[in-house]
Protein backbone atom coordinates (compact mmCIF):
# COMPACT_ATOMS: atom_id res chain seq x y z
CA UNK A 1 0.00 0.00 0.00
CA UNK A 2 1.32 3.31 -0.76
CA UNK A 3 1.05 6.82 0.82
CA UNK A 4 -0.48 8.35 -1.84
CA UNK A 5 -3.59 5.44 -1.65
CA UNK A 6 -3.93 6.37 1.86
CA UNK A 7 -4.43 9.88 1.32
CA UNK A 8 -6.81 9.23 -1.33
CA UNK A 9 -9.01 7.16 0.97
CA UNK A 10 -8.67 10.58 3.41
CA UNK A 11 -10.00 12.18 0.97
CA UNK A 12 -12.62 10.42 -0.30
CA UNK A 13 -13.75 9.72 3.31
CA UNK A 14 -13.99 13.57 3.67
CA UNK A 15 -15.64 14.27 0.41
CA UNK A 16 -18.11 11.85 0.24
CA UNK A 17 -18.47 10.95 4.19
CA UNK A 18 -18.23 13.98 6.52
CA UNK A 19 -19.03 16.60 3.90
CA UNK A 20 -22.25 15.11 3.09
CA UNK A 21 -23.19 14.41 6.76
CA UNK A 22 -22.25 18.30 7.27
CA UNK A 23 -24.92 19.26 4.08
CA UNK A 24 -27.62 17.24 5.45
CA UNK A 25 -26.61 18.07 9.34
CA UNK A 26 -26.74 21.44 8.27
CA UNK A 27 -30.60 21.32 6.69
CA UNK A 28 -31.70 19.07 9.77
CA UNK A 29 -30.35 21.83 11.85
CA UNK A 30 -31.82 24.25 10.47
CA UNK A 31 -35.29 23.27 10.54
CA UNK A 32 -34.67 21.26 14.35
CA UNK A 33 -34.03 24.62 15.78
CA UNK A 34 -37.19 26.01 14.51
CA UNK A 35 -39.33 22.80 15.65
CA UNK A 36 -37.57 23.03 19.21
CA UNK A 37 -38.56 26.46 19.40
CA UNK A 38 -41.89 26.25 18.56
CA UNK A 39 -41.93 23.41 21.08
CA UNK A 40 -40.77 25.10 23.87
CA UNK A 41 -42.82 28.42 23.47
CA UNK A 42 -46.02 27.20 21.72
CA UNK A 43 -45.54 23.68 23.58
CA UNK A 44 -46.65 21.62 20.50
CA UNK A 45 -44.68 19.23 18.22
CA UNK A 46 -45.03 21.32 14.58
CA UNK A 47 -45.56 18.57 12.38
CA UNK A 48 -46.63 20.97 9.41
CA UNK A 49 -42.44 22.62 9.70
CA UNK A 50 -41.26 20.33 7.39
CA UNK A 51 -44.17 21.24 4.94
CA UNK A 52 -43.13 24.92 5.75
CA UNK A 53 -39.72 24.35 4.39
CA UNK A 54 -41.51 22.87 0.95
CA UNK A 55 -43.49 25.34 0.94
CA UNK A 56 -40.37 27.78 1.16
CA UNK A 57 -38.46 26.41 -1.95
CA UNK A 58 -41.18 26.31 -3.87
CA UNK A 59 -41.88 30.20 -3.12
CA UNK A 60 -38.11 30.66 -4.13
CA UNK A 61 -38.29 28.53 -7.45
CA UNK A 62 -41.16 31.09 -8.85
CA UNK A 63 -39.31 33.72 -7.55
CA UNK A 64 -35.99 32.59 -9.56
CA UNK A 65 -38.42 32.13 -12.55
CA UNK A 66 -39.68 35.68 -12.03
CA UNK A 67 -35.75 37.11 -12.26
CA UNK A 68 -34.85 34.77 -15.01
CA UNK A 69 -37.50 36.06 -16.89
CA UNK A 70 -36.77 39.92 -15.53
CA UNK A 71 -33.18 39.08 -16.69
CA UNK A 72 -32.11 39.94 -13.22
CA UNK A 73 -28.86 38.26 -12.24
CA UNK A 74 -25.63 39.12 -10.05
CA UNK A 75 -23.19 37.31 -10.99
CA UNK A 76 -21.75 34.42 -9.91
CA UNK A 77 -24.59 34.42 -7.32
CA UNK A 78 -26.72 31.69 -8.13
CA UNK A 79 -30.35 33.20 -8.99
CA UNK A 80 -32.29 30.85 -6.43
CA UNK A 81 -30.39 33.20 -3.92
CA UNK A 82 -31.66 36.36 -5.17
CA UNK A 83 -34.72 34.58 -4.78
CA UNK A 84 -34.37 33.75 -1.03
CA UNK A 85 -35.15 37.01 0.81
CA UNK A 86 -38.51 36.83 -1.19
CA UNK A 87 -39.42 32.97 -0.33
CA UNK A 88 -38.52 33.62 3.64
CA UNK A 89 -41.01 36.49 3.63
CA UNK A 90 -43.53 34.28 1.84
CA UNK A 91 -42.71 31.42 4.06
CA UNK A 92 -42.87 33.56 7.41
CA UNK A 93 -46.51 35.48 5.92
CA UNK A 94 -47.87 31.29 5.33
CA UNK A 95 -46.61 30.46 9.01
CA UNK A 96 -48.24 33.81 10.45
CA UNK A 97 -51.76 33.74 8.56
CA UNK A 98 -51.80 29.84 10.16
CA UNK A 99 -50.92 30.99 13.28
CA UNK A 100 -53.22 33.89 13.18
CA UNK A 101 -56.31 31.96 11.43
CA UNK A 102 -55.94 28.20 13.44
CA UNK A 103 -53.48 28.32 16.20
CA UNK A 104 -54.27 31.45 18.01
CA UNK A 105 -57.51 30.37 18.14
CA UNK A 106 -57.15 26.87 20.13
CA UNK A 107 -54.09 29.10 22.01
CA UNK A 108 -57.31 31.28 23.14
CA UNK A 109 -59.41 28.18 24.06
CA UNK A 110 -56.33 27.05 26.07
CA UNK A 111 -56.59 23.68 23.87
CA UNK A 112 -54.35 20.49 25.97
CA UNK A 113 -51.40 19.82 23.84
CA UNK A 114 -52.98 16.81 21.61
CA UNK A 115 -55.29 19.39 19.93
CA UNK A 116 -52.28 21.22 18.43
CA UNK A 117 -50.77 18.14 17.62
CA UNK A 118 -53.50 16.83 15.93
CA UNK A 119 -54.28 20.22 14.57
CA UNK A 120 -50.46 20.63 13.25
CA UNK A 121 -51.52 17.16 11.52
CA UNK A 122 -54.24 18.66 9.94
CA UNK A 123 -52.16 21.83 9.06
CA UNK A 124 -49.34 19.42 7.19
CA UNK A 125 -52.27 17.95 4.77
CA UNK A 126 -53.91 21.16 4.32
CA UNK A 127 -50.36 22.57 3.25
CA UNK A 128 -49.56 19.76 0.84
CA UNK A 129 -52.17 20.13 -1.09
CA UNK A 130 -51.84 23.64 -1.31
CA UNK A 131 -47.99 22.68 -2.05
CA UNK A 132 -49.56 20.71 -5.42
CA UNK A 133 -52.11 22.86 -6.53
CA UNK A 134 -49.92 26.06 -6.72
CA UNK A 135 -46.21 24.14 -7.51
CA UNK A 136 -47.74 20.72 -9.49
CA UNK A 137 -47.03 17.30 -8.82
CA UNK A 138 -43.69 16.87 -10.55
CA UNK A 139 -40.21 17.91 -9.80
CA UNK A 140 -38.19 21.25 -10.76
CA UNK A 141 -34.66 22.37 -11.11
CA UNK A 142 -33.38 25.74 -9.89
CA UNK A 143 -30.26 25.54 -12.69
CA UNK A 144 -32.79 25.23 -15.48
CA UNK A 145 -32.53 26.61 -19.53
CA UNK A 146 -34.37 29.47 -20.04
CA UNK A 147 -36.20 29.66 -23.79
CA UNK A 148 -36.90 33.17 -24.52
CA UNK A 149 -37.94 34.15 -28.02
CA UNK A 150 -35.88 31.70 -29.24
CA UNK A 151 -32.61 32.03 -27.00
CA UNK A 152 -31.42 29.85 -24.68
CA UNK A 153 -30.38 30.92 -21.72
CA UNK A 154 -29.13 28.60 -19.25
CA UNK A 155 -27.62 28.80 -15.89
CA UNK A 156 -25.01 26.47 -14.27
CA UNK A 157 -24.36 25.36 -10.40
CA UNK A 158 -21.24 27.35 -10.19
CA UNK A 159 -18.47 25.57 -8.71
CA UNK A 160 -15.23 25.08 -6.50
CA UNK A 161 -12.94 22.38 -7.06
CA UNK A 162 -10.50 21.28 -5.02
CA UNK A 163 -8.22 19.25 -7.28
CA UNK A 164 -5.02 19.53 -4.47
CA UNK A 165 -2.56 19.87 -7.27
CA UNK A 166 -0.31 19.79 -4.95
CA UNK A 167 -0.27 16.87 -3.56
CA UNK A 168 -0.93 15.01 -7.01
CA UNK A 169 2.37 16.34 -7.91
CA UNK A 170 4.25 14.87 -4.93
CA UNK A 171 2.34 11.84 -4.40
CA UNK A 172 2.40 9.44 -7.59
CA UNK A 173 -1.19 8.26 -7.58
CA UNK A 174 -3.30 10.51 -5.78
CA UNK A 175 -6.45 11.69 -7.90
CA UNK A 176 -9.09 12.69 -5.85
CA UNK A 177 -11.60 16.06 -6.10
CA UNK A 178 -13.62 17.91 -3.95
CA UNK A 179 -16.24 19.53 -5.74
CA UNK A 180 -18.30 22.37 -3.33
CA UNK A 181 -21.01 23.50 -5.44
CA UNK A 182 -22.47 27.43 -4.34
CA UNK A 183 -25.77 26.12 -2.93
CA UNK A 184 -23.50 23.83 -0.90
CA UNK A 185 -21.23 26.38 0.03
CA UNK A 186 -24.26 29.13 0.60
CA UNK A 187 -26.24 26.22 2.66
CA UNK A 188 -22.77 25.88 5.04
CA UNK A 189 -22.09 30.37 4.99
CA UNK A 190 -26.04 30.89 5.72
CA UNK A 191 -26.40 27.92 8.76
CA UNK A 192 -22.56 29.24 10.48
CA UNK A 193 -24.55 32.75 9.94
CA UNK A 194 -27.93 32.17 11.12
CA UNK A 195 -26.94 29.52 14.23
CA UNK A 196 -24.80 32.68 15.55
CA UNK A 197 -27.24 35.48 15.31
CA UNK A 198 -29.97 33.01 16.88
CA UNK A 199 -27.73 32.92 19.76
CA UNK A 200 -26.54 36.54 19.94
CA UNK A 201 -29.89 37.38 19.70
CA UNK A 202 -30.82 34.89 22.45
CA UNK A 203 -28.56 35.87 25.06
CA UNK A 204 -27.88 39.25 23.77
CA UNK A 205 -30.97 41.08 23.15
CA UNK A 206 -34.31 42.05 24.78
CA UNK A 207 -37.30 40.03 23.11
CA UNK A 208 -34.29 36.86 22.47
CA UNK A 209 -33.92 36.45 26.62
CA UNK A 210 -37.41 37.07 26.51
CA UNK A 211 -37.89 34.31 24.25
CA UNK A 212 -36.24 32.23 26.66
CA UNK A 213 -38.00 33.13 29.32
CA UNK A 214 -41.52 32.49 27.90
CA UNK A 215 -40.10 29.14 27.11
CA UNK A 216 -39.01 28.36 30.77
CA UNK A 217 -42.29 29.63 32.33
CA UNK A 218 -45.29 31.22 30.49
CA UNK A 219 -47.17 32.40 33.68
CA UNK A 220 -44.60 33.89 35.13
CA UNK A 221 -43.36 35.40 31.81
CA UNK A 222 -46.83 37.17 31.87
CA UNK A 223 -46.67 38.03 35.32
CA UNK A 224 -43.25 39.48 34.52
CA UNK A 225 -44.84 41.96 32.21
CA UNK A 226 -43.49 40.03 28.99
CA UNK A 227 -45.48 40.74 25.45
CA UNK A 228 -46.27 36.57 24.89
CA UNK A 229 -47.77 37.81 21.47
CA UNK A 230 -44.81 39.54 20.55
CA UNK A 231 -42.59 36.47 21.38
CA UNK A 232 -44.84 34.01 19.59
CA UNK A 233 -44.97 36.24 16.29
CA UNK A 234 -40.98 35.93 16.77
CA UNK A 235 -41.17 32.58 16.76
CA UNK A 236 -42.82 32.19 13.44
CA UNK A 237 -40.48 34.62 12.12
CA UNK A 238 -37.44 32.96 13.07
CA UNK A 239 -39.03 29.20 12.69
CA UNK A 240 -40.29 30.44 9.06
CA UNK A 241 -36.64 32.01 7.94
CA UNK A 242 -34.83 29.24 8.87
CA UNK A 243 -36.98 27.17 7.13
CA UNK A 244 -37.34 28.95 4.02
CA UNK A 245 -33.95 28.73 4.07
CA UNK A 246 -33.07 24.73 5.26
CA UNK A 247 -36.12 24.05 1.90
CA UNK A 248 -34.43 26.40 -0.20
CA UNK A 249 -31.24 25.21 -0.50
CA UNK A 250 -31.59 21.80 -0.05
CA UNK A 251 -34.15 22.11 -3.69
CA UNK A 252 -31.20 24.03 -5.40
CA UNK A 253 -28.49 20.97 -4.14
CA UNK A 254 -30.44 18.53 -4.94
CA UNK A 255 -34.28 19.63 -7.16
CA UNK A 256 -36.98 20.67 -5.80
CA UNK A 257 -39.89 18.19 -5.13
CA UNK A 258 -43.37 18.32 -3.25
CA UNK A 259 -42.05 15.46 -1.14
CA UNK A 260 -39.32 17.36 -0.27
CA UNK A 261 -39.69 17.44 3.77
CA UNK A 262 -41.20 13.69 3.54
CA UNK A 263 -37.69 13.11 4.56
CA UNK A 264 -36.88 15.73 6.80
CA UNK A 265 -39.22 15.63 9.37
CA UNK A 266 -38.45 12.40 11.17
CA UNK A 267 -34.60 12.90 11.47
CA UNK A 268 -35.39 16.87 12.42
CA UNK A 269 -37.35 15.17 15.36
CA UNK A 270 -34.99 12.99 16.17
CA UNK A 271 -32.24 15.59 16.80
CA UNK A 272 -35.15 18.20 18.29
CA UNK A 273 -35.81 15.51 20.78
CA UNK A 274 -31.88 14.18 20.98
CA UNK A 275 -30.68 17.50 21.94
CA UNK A 276 -33.40 18.33 24.69
CA UNK A 277 -36.73 19.93 23.48
CA UNK A 278 -36.88 23.63 23.52
CA UNK A 279 -32.95 23.76 23.20
CA UNK A 280 -32.07 25.51 20.08
CA UNK A 281 -28.42 24.43 20.13
CA UNK A 282 -29.29 20.72 21.46
CA UNK A 283 -30.92 20.38 18.54
CA UNK A 284 -28.13 21.89 16.59
CA UNK A 285 -25.88 19.15 17.84
CA UNK A 286 -28.86 16.63 17.41
CA UNK A 287 -28.99 17.74 13.90
CA UNK A 288 -25.13 17.26 13.24
CA UNK A 289 -25.31 14.01 15.14
CA UNK A 290 -28.25 12.22 13.19
CA UNK A 291 -26.78 13.48 10.04
CA UNK A 292 -23.37 11.94 10.95
CA UNK A 293 -25.19 8.81 11.83
CA UNK A 294 -27.37 8.40 8.94
CA UNK A 295 -24.48 9.53 6.39
CA UNK A 296 -22.24 6.83 7.44
CA UNK A 297 -24.87 3.88 8.67
CA UNK A 298 -25.33 4.11 4.56
CA UNK A 299 -21.82 5.04 3.85
CA UNK A 300 -20.36 2.42 1.05
CA UNK A 301 -16.84 1.53 2.31
CA UNK A 302 -15.89 -0.42 -0.47
CA UNK A 303 -14.11 2.61 -2.40
CA UNK A 304 -11.72 3.17 0.80
CA UNK A 305 -11.00 -0.21 1.63
CA UNK A 306 -9.96 -1.04 -2.19
CA UNK A 307 -7.40 1.72 -1.59
CA UNK A 308 -5.80 0.04 1.23
CA UNK A 309 -5.98 -2.93 0.94
CA UNK A 310 -4.21 -4.92 -1.82
CA UNK A 311 -5.20 -5.38 -5.37
CA UNK A 312 -6.14 -9.32 -5.07
CA UNK A 313 -8.14 -8.48 -1.66
CA UNK A 314 -10.74 -5.75 -3.39
CA UNK A 315 -14.29 -6.02 -2.92
CA UNK A 316 -16.45 -6.33 -5.33
CA UNK A 317 -20.03 -5.53 -3.71
CA UNK A 318 -20.93 -2.44 -1.34
CA UNK A 319 -19.77 -2.58 2.16
CA UNK A 320 -22.20 -0.47 4.39
CA UNK A 321 -23.98 -0.97 7.48
CA UNK A 322 -27.12 0.09 6.51
CA UNK A 323 -28.51 -0.75 2.76
CA UNK A 324 -28.89 2.68 1.80
CA UNK A 325 -32.90 2.08 1.10
CA UNK A 326 -33.33 2.15 4.77
CA UNK A 327 -31.52 5.46 4.86
CA UNK A 328 -34.70 7.01 7.06
CA UNK A 329 -34.45 4.04 9.80
CA UNK A 330 -30.87 5.02 11.34
CA UNK A 331 -33.12 8.63 12.32
CA UNK A 332 -35.77 6.43 13.59
CA UNK A 333 -33.59 4.07 15.28
CA UNK A 334 -31.88 6.68 17.37
CA UNK A 335 -35.31 8.24 17.96
CA UNK A 336 -36.46 5.52 20.03
CA UNK A 337 -33.06 4.98 21.88
CA UNK A 338 -33.44 8.57 22.55
CA UNK A 339 -36.77 8.17 24.18
CA UNK A 340 -35.77 5.07 25.85
CA UNK A 341 -32.96 6.42 27.62
CA UNK A 342 -33.07 9.74 27.84
CA UNK A 343 -36.26 11.13 26.64
CA UNK A 344 -35.11 14.77 28.14
CA UNK A 345 -32.32 14.75 25.56
CA UNK A 346 -28.90 14.66 25.63
CA UNK A 347 -29.11 18.74 26.83
CA UNK A 348 -31.79 17.99 29.46
CA UNK A 349 -34.88 19.61 27.70
CA UNK A 350 -38.35 19.57 28.60
CA UNK A 351 -40.66 16.60 28.23
CA UNK A 352 -42.34 15.90 25.29
CA UNK B 1 -55.46 56.77 55.25
CA UNK B 2 -55.81 56.33 51.39
CA UNK B 3 -55.99 52.92 50.14
CA UNK B 4 -53.10 51.73 48.07
CA UNK B 5 -55.32 48.62 47.10
CA UNK B 6 -58.77 47.78 47.83
CA UNK B 7 -60.57 44.88 46.46
CA UNK B 8 -64.21 44.32 47.40
CA UNK B 9 -66.44 41.42 47.19
CA UNK B 10 -64.33 39.16 45.31
CA UNK B 11 -66.23 36.24 43.57
CA UNK B 12 -64.64 33.72 41.24
CA UNK B 13 -62.58 30.72 41.06
CA UNK B 14 -61.80 28.10 38.10
CA UNK B 15 -64.11 27.61 35.64
CA UNK B 16 -66.98 26.49 37.49
CA UNK B 17 -65.59 26.37 40.83
CA UNK B 18 -66.23 28.88 42.85
CA UNK B 19 -63.20 29.70 45.54
CA UNK B 20 -63.72 33.26 46.46
CA UNK B 21 -66.64 33.86 47.87
CA UNK B 22 -66.84 37.94 48.46
CA UNK B 23 -63.62 38.14 50.84
CA UNK B 24 -62.02 42.18 50.56
CA UNK B 25 -58.26 42.97 50.91
CA UNK B 26 -57.16 46.37 51.31
CA UNK B 27 -53.46 47.87 51.55
CA UNK B 28 -52.90 51.03 52.36
CA UNK B 29 -50.09 53.00 50.73
CA UNK B 30 -46.96 52.19 51.92
CA UNK B 31 -48.04 49.76 54.68
CA UNK B 32 -48.03 45.88 55.28
CA UNK B 33 -51.20 43.55 54.52
CA UNK B 34 -50.89 39.93 55.22
CA UNK B 35 -53.23 37.41 54.80
CA UNK B 36 -53.42 33.90 56.64
CA UNK B 37 -55.52 31.15 56.68
CA UNK B 38 -56.17 27.68 56.19
CA UNK B 39 -54.37 25.74 53.31
CA UNK B 40 -57.31 25.81 50.90
CA UNK B 41 -58.38 28.78 52.11
CA UNK B 42 -57.86 30.38 48.50
CA UNK B 43 -55.15 32.63 49.73
CA UNK B 44 -53.51 32.02 46.53
CA UNK B 45 -55.95 32.63 44.36
CA UNK B 46 -57.22 36.10 45.53
CA UNK B 47 -53.74 37.03 45.02
CA UNK B 48 -53.86 35.61 41.28
CA UNK B 49 -57.64 37.31 41.05
CA UNK B 50 -55.96 40.91 41.73
CA UNK B 51 -53.26 40.62 39.16
CA UNK B 52 -55.48 39.29 36.20
CA UNK B 53 -54.75 36.03 36.17
CA UNK B 54 -58.20 34.68 37.24
CA UNK B 55 -61.44 36.15 35.72
CA UNK B 56 -63.73 37.90 38.60
CA UNK B 57 -67.67 36.94 38.40
CA UNK B 58 -68.39 39.63 40.69
CA UNK B 59 -66.30 42.36 42.83
CA UNK B 60 -64.59 45.20 42.38
CA UNK B 61 -60.67 46.07 42.48
CA UNK B 62 -58.71 49.57 42.60
CA UNK B 63 -55.20 50.44 42.56
CA UNK B 64 -53.80 54.22 43.78
CA UNK B 65 -57.82 54.62 42.82
CA UNK B 66 -58.17 53.37 39.29
CA UNK B 67 -60.29 50.35 38.43
CA UNK B 68 -58.25 47.37 37.64
CA UNK B 69 -60.55 44.47 36.99
CA UNK B 70 -60.03 43.08 33.67
CA UNK B 71 -56.58 44.90 33.16
CA UNK B 72 -53.95 42.67 31.98
CA UNK B 73 -50.96 41.73 34.21
CA UNK B 74 -48.31 43.63 31.71
CA UNK B 75 -51.24 46.63 32.39
CA UNK B 76 -50.79 46.17 35.71
CA UNK B 77 -46.75 45.86 35.64
CA UNK B 78 -46.93 49.18 34.67
CA UNK B 79 -48.92 50.67 36.69
CA UNK B 80 -46.89 50.00 39.55
CA UNK B 81 -47.46 46.26 40.94
CA UNK B 82 -45.09 43.36 41.23
CA UNK B 83 -46.25 40.07 41.96
CA UNK B 84 -44.28 37.21 43.55
CA UNK B 85 -46.45 33.97 42.75
CA UNK B 86 -46.01 30.95 45.05
CA UNK B 87 -44.83 28.50 42.97
CA UNK B 88 -41.94 27.87 40.04
CA UNK B 89 -41.03 32.06 40.32
CA UNK B 90 -38.18 32.27 38.78
CA UNK B 91 -36.45 31.23 35.37
CA UNK B 92 -34.79 28.40 35.34
CA UNK B 93 -32.55 28.03 32.58
CA UNK B 94 -31.87 32.23 32.74
CA UNK B 95 -28.73 33.87 34.57
CA UNK B 96 -29.90 35.38 37.68
CA UNK B 97 -29.43 39.31 35.67
CA UNK B 98 -31.30 37.93 33.08
CA UNK B 99 -34.02 36.93 35.49
CA UNK B 100 -34.63 40.75 37.08
CA UNK B 101 -33.95 41.76 33.60
CA UNK B 102 -37.27 40.75 32.62
CA UNK B 103 -39.19 42.53 35.31
CA UNK B 104 -38.26 45.58 33.35
CA UNK B 105 -39.48 43.89 29.92
CA UNK B 106 -41.83 46.56 29.65
CA UNK B 107 -39.32 49.22 29.89
CA UNK B 108 -35.91 48.78 28.79
CA UNK B 109 -34.91 52.28 30.10
CA UNK B 110 -35.79 51.24 33.48
CA UNK B 111 -33.40 48.28 33.50
CA UNK B 112 -29.38 49.41 34.94
CA UNK B 113 -31.73 51.39 37.73
CA UNK B 114 -33.36 48.57 38.90
CA UNK B 115 -30.69 45.78 38.66
CA UNK B 116 -28.39 48.96 40.60
CA UNK B 117 -31.44 49.08 43.36
CA UNK B 118 -31.83 44.93 43.66
CA UNK B 119 -28.03 44.34 44.09
CA UNK B 120 -28.34 46.65 46.90
CA UNK B 121 -31.14 45.16 48.65
CA UNK B 122 -29.30 41.90 47.44
CA UNK B 123 -26.01 41.79 47.41
CA UNK B 124 -25.44 38.24 47.29
CA UNK B 125 -27.36 38.03 43.47
CA UNK B 126 -24.61 40.45 42.42
CA UNK B 127 -22.45 37.48 43.12
CA UNK B 128 -24.46 35.43 41.22
CA UNK B 129 -24.96 37.51 38.43
CA UNK B 130 -24.14 35.06 35.71
CA UNK B 131 -25.61 31.46 37.68
CA UNK B 132 -28.50 29.98 35.60
CA UNK B 133 -31.38 31.17 38.45
CA UNK B 134 -32.38 27.24 38.61
CA UNK B 135 -28.95 26.41 40.42
CA UNK B 136 -29.34 28.15 43.40
CA UNK B 137 -30.23 27.25 46.63
CA UNK B 138 -34.09 28.21 47.82
CA UNK B 139 -33.40 31.07 49.71
CA UNK B 140 -31.35 32.74 46.61
CA UNK B 141 -34.03 31.69 44.41
CA UNK B 142 -36.99 33.52 46.54
CA UNK B 143 -34.51 36.54 46.26
CA UNK B 144 -34.03 36.44 42.70
CA UNK B 145 -38.11 36.53 42.44
CA UNK B 146 -38.45 39.26 44.80
CA UNK B 147 -35.85 41.02 42.66
CA UNK B 148 -37.71 40.14 39.54
CA UNK B 149 -41.03 41.98 41.19
CA UNK B 150 -38.88 44.71 42.42
CA UNK B 151 -37.05 45.84 39.13
CA UNK B 152 -40.01 48.70 38.16
CA UNK B 153 -39.86 49.88 41.63
CA UNK B 154 -43.29 49.00 41.94
CA UNK B 155 -45.63 50.66 44.72
CA UNK B 156 -46.98 47.57 45.94
CA UNK B 157 -45.48 44.37 46.09
CA UNK B 158 -47.47 41.19 45.84
CA UNK B 159 -46.09 37.67 47.51
CA UNK B 160 -47.36 34.29 47.82
CA UNK B 161 -45.70 32.74 50.80
CA UNK B 162 -42.13 34.05 50.05
CA UNK B 163 -40.71 32.27 53.00
CA UNK B 164 -42.26 28.42 52.31
CA UNK B 165 -39.52 25.43 52.45
CA UNK B 166 -36.92 28.21 53.55
CA UNK B 167 -35.11 27.57 56.77
CA UNK B 168 -35.81 30.02 59.97
CA UNK B 169 -32.37 31.55 59.76
CA UNK B 170 -33.40 32.28 55.76
CA UNK B 171 -37.08 32.88 56.70
CA UNK B 172 -36.20 35.97 59.36
CA UNK B 173 -33.92 36.84 56.15
CA UNK B 174 -36.45 37.27 53.69
CA UNK B 175 -38.82 38.80 56.56
CA UNK B 176 -36.11 41.52 57.05
CA UNK B 177 -35.86 42.20 53.53
CA UNK B 178 -39.81 43.07 53.42
CA UNK B 179 -39.44 45.49 55.97
CA UNK B 180 -36.28 47.04 54.55
CA UNK B 181 -38.48 47.30 50.78
CA UNK B 182 -41.46 48.80 53.03
CA UNK B 183 -39.37 51.24 54.59
CA UNK B 184 -39.23 52.78 51.16
CA UNK B 185 -42.95 53.56 50.98
CA UNK B 186 -43.31 50.41 48.93
CA UNK B 187 -47.03 48.74 50.06
CA UNK B 188 -46.85 44.72 50.59
CA UNK B 189 -49.31 42.46 50.18
CA UNK B 190 -48.22 38.96 51.30
CA UNK B 191 -49.82 35.65 52.13
CA UNK B 192 -47.86 34.16 55.15
CA UNK B 193 -48.14 30.26 56.51
CA UNK B 194 -46.06 31.53 59.25
CA UNK B 195 -48.36 33.13 60.52
CA UNK B 196 -47.09 34.80 63.55
CA UNK B 197 -43.64 36.08 62.55
CA UNK B 198 -46.04 37.30 59.35
CA UNK B 199 -48.27 39.34 61.78
CA UNK B 200 -45.86 40.90 63.89
CA UNK B 201 -44.97 42.89 61.11
CA UNK B 202 -48.50 43.50 59.69
CA UNK B 203 -50.44 46.86 59.67
CA UNK B 204 -53.45 44.90 58.42
CA UNK B 205 -54.10 41.03 58.56
CA UNK B 206 -56.45 39.15 57.13
CA UNK B 207 -57.96 35.17 58.16
CA UNK B 208 -59.02 33.83 55.09
CA UNK B 209 -61.37 30.94 55.00
CA UNK B 210 -63.51 29.55 52.24
CA UNK B 211 -62.65 32.21 50.41
CA UNK B 212 -64.54 34.69 52.92
CA UNK B 213 -63.23 37.11 55.46
CA UNK B 214 -63.14 35.07 58.61
CA UNK B 215 -61.23 38.45 60.75
CA UNK B 216 -60.02 41.58 59.74
CA UNK B 217 -57.93 43.55 61.94
CA UNK B 218 -54.55 45.06 62.72
CA UNK B 219 -51.76 42.63 63.13
CA UNK B 220 -50.92 43.26 66.96
CA UNK B 221 -55.07 42.80 67.58
CA UNK B 222 -55.66 39.47 65.55
CA UNK B 223 -51.82 38.33 67.29
CA UNK B 224 -53.89 39.21 70.81
CA UNK B 225 -57.31 37.72 69.83
CA UNK B 226 -57.58 34.53 71.56
CA UNK B 227 -59.93 33.06 69.09
CA UNK B 228 -57.68 33.62 66.27
CA UNK B 229 -54.63 32.44 68.15
CA UNK B 230 -56.41 29.08 68.40
CA UNK B 231 -57.57 28.41 65.57
CA UNK B 232 -54.97 30.06 63.22
CA UNK B 233 -51.56 30.56 64.82
CA UNK B 234 -50.86 27.19 67.01
CA UNK B 235 -49.76 27.03 70.47
CA UNK B 236 -47.10 30.22 70.95
CA UNK B 237 -43.25 29.36 71.32
N1 LIG C 1 -55.65 25.83 38.91
C1 LIG C 1 -56.64 25.38 39.71
N2 LIG C 1 -57.70 24.74 39.17
C2 LIG C 1 -58.70 24.28 39.97
N3 LIG C 1 -58.73 24.40 41.30
C3 LIG C 1 -57.71 25.04 41.90
C4 LIG C 1 -56.60 25.55 41.14
N4 LIG C 1 -55.73 26.11 42.00
C5 LIG C 1 -56.27 25.97 43.23
N5 LIG C 1 -57.44 25.33 43.17
C6 LIG C 1 -58.31 25.02 44.31
O1 LIG C 1 -58.74 26.23 44.87
C7 LIG C 1 -58.78 26.14 46.28
C8 LIG C 1 -57.98 27.27 46.89
O2 LIG C 1 -56.63 27.12 46.50
P1 LIG C 1 -55.52 28.20 46.86
O3 LIG C 1 -56.03 29.54 46.53
O4 LIG C 1 -54.27 27.77 46.21
O5 LIG C 1 -55.40 28.01 48.43
P2 LIG C 1 -54.34 28.61 49.46
O6 LIG C 1 -53.37 29.42 48.70
O7 LIG C 1 -55.15 29.39 50.42
O8 LIG C 1 -53.71 27.42 50.12
C9 LIG C 1 -58.25 24.76 46.64
O9 LIG C 1 -59.35 23.93 46.93
C10 LIG C 1 -57.55 24.30 45.41
O10 LIG C 1 -57.66 22.91 45.27
MG1 LIG D 1 -51.35 29.21 48.28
Amino acid sequence: MEFADTLNALVYLLNKGVLNAAKIGSIYALGAVGITLIFGILRFAHFAHGDMMTFGALSAFFGTLWLRQQGINIEPIPTGLLALPVAALVTVGLALLIDRSVYAHFRAQKSPPVVFVMTSIGVTFILQGVIRLIGGTGDRQFFFTLVENGERLREDKARLLFDFEWLSEHFDGFAQKIVITAPQLALFVFTAVALFGLHRFLTRTRLGKGMRAVSDNEDLARISGIDVGKVVLFTWIIGGTLAAIAGTLLAMDTQYKPILAFNLLLPMFAAAIMGGVGKPFGAVAGAFIVGLAETFAVFDWRVVYNFLVPDEMHAATALALVPAEYKLAVPFVILVLVLIWRPTGIFRGQVL
Amino acid sequence: MSLLLEARGLVGGYGELTILHGCDLTVEAGRISVIVGANGAGKSTAMKAIFGLLPLREGSITFAGEDIVGRTPQELVALGMGYVPQMANVFPTLQVEENLEMGAFIAPDRVARGLERVYSIFPALQEKRRQPAGELSGGQRQMVAVGRALMMEPQLLMLDEPTAGLSPKVMRDIFDIILKVNEADVGVLMVEQNARQALEIADTGFVLGTGRNLYVDTGEALLADPEVARSFLGKRD
